[in-house]
């Protein structure tokens, strides 16, 4: 229990410590970083064995003080988080010694990374609000790290579109505190269903009913935390500014920054808090189901690398909100697990991309040809990831997009099931090409001296591909029952979220007020 | 009715943030916006004669409720004003850079990404 705080606290120490490492002992802050990261790793790896908790900040329980709490969905998306961040930390080293600074790189990577943790772990709606910004506002600075002509354009746009997005966020906070008096996300999700919810089935108030601002409030994180989540009609930000970070960060960005800012935070706020409606859950499903369809058409015409990847990043995140927007069980479920498959072969793709540019120096896949007989684990890892995120058979991506079809049709939703589908091939044509013009086919002249990359990218690479294969194991019954299982039950159940919280008679968390 | 005003200033920040060609103008819209929702908050704490949220012993603890103003959206404001700042020094910095490497803060020049 006391253990939740260290999660946050570790990255954020690390972050401020890291600069200070003197700039001839560069050596020692990667020891540094890499020790932090696998600290993390194993941090998860505990909190996935322990019981749910809470843990209260500064002693003060539940209803006014702000809280961590720590359930299905949160364990999750720890794990996804932390293990992911400890195979980039390992790849950076050795990318990022073309960059200046590499030292005030890592104070804003576990700065991000202390974000993302707060995200996922908070169970305070201002809080989440302040870890969403110490997230993105890392991730700004990280976008325009290069300093060049694009990284900073990219870099603004980025910044510009999420500070608006931040503001709809904190907007929407405060009608949430105006009409029900409360920030704790429990008691919010308590006061919230006495009020009838979104539906508006409550008593009418004095002052109109109460669902009018809550509609409100729900419209407005929608449109923040899809900002966020890069849902297609607020899409424009992401192709520019994923693809310009330098490659750990594009990986961190579309592998793990618009799962936990976007969708984990969009869907524990809309699950957890407000409730879902049928209206809502359409509304989700469309914003899916477009984003999909653009993310994808959009893919197949780029001759560039990671802009391609920035668009599958796109799609696939269609995919997961998709599934999630269906808030049938299994439809939740399948979308948790297309998360975590995402956190594994997105980051996978980009450290490859990232590898191809670290030899060849170039990100147009028309320059490329015949890598594999040069670069062969970047090769090969590769193959798996295109393979994975294509959803052929005995990699994750598959089981993953089959669990979200079949959720579909047993919601009697048969039009988004067959997008589904047919965005899946179109996906495949999309890697193939990737695969045909810069992995197989005759070697260019001009790449016949590069050679593989350094052993730890080389590492990292395997170790991503090792995990796009285990993560299938995720399609049997016991580890699915133990990770998705739980996270779909700690998401969608609210009065047991609202019962962890603040007792079992949750009555008297007014009651405490009161005597304030 | 003064929320709506504070409705009104946040939809004019997006407006200028849409609209505006200058960068160091879409920076300032960007501060409108946030302000904007500062001020909601720090609103919805306010009462008409509230005395502030400091507990005496020379005033009974009844009284003291129904008087004080809402502490708790100033201490969010304190922090949201805080972040805002983070964005607002960070976006500058982006500025001043883009200005160095293409001389112009107009956006419609600085245009090399497709979107």
């Amino acid at each position: 229990m006391d253990l939740l705080p260290l999660i946050v606290a570790v990255p954020l120490l690390a972050g401020f410590v890291l600069p200070l490492v003197p700039k001839r002992a560069e050596r020692l802050a990667d020891g540094l970083a890499l020790l932090t990261a696998a600290v993390l790793a194993a941090l998860s790896i505990v909190a996935l064995r322990m019981p749910d908790c809470i843990y209260a900040i500064g002693g003060w329980n539940p209803p006014i003080g702000i809280n961590f709490v720590l359930d299905g969905a949160s364990k999750l998306m720890l794990l996804v988080v932390c293990v992911i961040t400890f195979v980039i930390t390992l790849y950076s080293p050795a990318y990022m010694v073309r960059f200046t600074g590499k030292r005030k790189f890592y104070a804003l990577f576990f700065l991000m990374v202390a974000g993302m943790n707060g995200v996922v772990l908070t169970g305070d709606m201002f809080n989440l609000f302040v870890f969403i910004e110490i997230a993105s506002i890392a991730s700004y600075a990280l976008v325009g790290f290069g300093c060049q002509k694009e990284e900073l354009e990219a870099s603004f746009r980025y910044l510009v579109l999420g500070s608006v997005a931040s503001s709809m966020i904190l907007l929407g906070i405060a009608l949430l505190y105006a009409k029900m008096g409360t920030v704790n996300m429990a008691h919010l999700s308590d006061k919230i269903a006495a009020a009838g919810g979104l539906g508006g089935a409550g008593p009418t108030t004095p002052e109109g009913k109460a669902s009018a601002l809550l509609i409100f409030a729900t419209v407005l994180f929608i449109c923040g935390l899809g900002l966020k989540a890069a849902l297609v009609p607020f899409h424009a930000w992401l192709p520019d500014a994923h693809p310009s970070a330098p490659t750990p960060i594009s990986a961190m960005l579309s592998g793990l920054l618009i799962k936990t800012v976007g969708v984990y935070a969009l869907a524990r706020v809309l699950f957890s808090v407000i409730g879902i409606t049928p209206v809502v859950s359409n509304v989700l499903m469309i914003l899916g189901a477009l984003s999909m369809v653009v993310g994808v058409f959009v893919a197949i015409g780029q001759w560039d690398f990671k802009r391609l990847l920035a668009y599958h990043s796109i799609s696939q995140m269609g995919y997961i909100v998709l599934a999630i927007g269906l808030a049938t069980p299994l439809g939740v479920v399948a979308g948790l697990f297309h998360l975590v498959n995402h956190a594994i072969f997105k980051p996978l793709l980009f450290l490859t991309a990232g590898s191809v540019e670290y030899r060849t120096g170039t990100r147009q896949l028309d320059q490329m040809g015949g890598l594999n007989k040069k670069m062969p684990v970047t090769g090969t890892t590769s193959f798996i990831a295109s393979m994975s995120i294509a959803g052929v058979p005995p990699f994750n991506g598959f089981f993953s997009k089959l669990l979200i079809i079949i959720a579909c049709f047993q919601a009697g939703r048969y039009g988004f099931a067959i997008a589904a589908v047919v965005v899946s091939i179109l996906t495949l044509a999309s890697f193939t090409k990737v695969q045909k013009y810069a992995f197989f086919g005759p070697l260019k002249q001009k790449w016949g001296r590069i050679t593989e990359v350094p052993a730890t990218m080389a590492a990292a690479m395997a170790l991503l591909a090792v995990l796009c294969l285990a993560s299938s194991a995720l399609m049997l019954k016991g580890p699915r029952e133990f990770l998705l299982g739980n996270a779909q039950r700690s998401l969608t159940e609210r009065q047991e979220y609202v019962e962890r919280v603040l007792g079992n008679k949750h009555a008297g968390g007014d009651e405490s007020l009161k005597s304030f | 009715m003064v929320y709506l005003l504070c409705l009104v200033l946040f939809l004019i920040g997006i407006y200028g943030v849409l609209t505006q060609r200058n960068l160091i103008k879409i920076i300032l819209s960007l501060a409108v916006v946030e302000s904007s929702v500062s001020l909601f908050l720090i609103l919805l704490g306010y009462r008409v004669g509230g005395i502030a949220p400091i507990e005496t012993a020379a005033r009974p603890h009844e009284s003291f409720i129904g008087m004080s103003v809402d502490p708790l959206p100033q201490a969010m404001v304190l922090t949201a004003i805080v972040i805002s700042l983070g964005v607002l020094a960070l976006s500058i910095a982006i500025a001043m850079r883009l200005y160095q490497r293409y001389g112009t803060y107009d956006v419609t020049q600085i245009r090399n990404l497709r979107g």
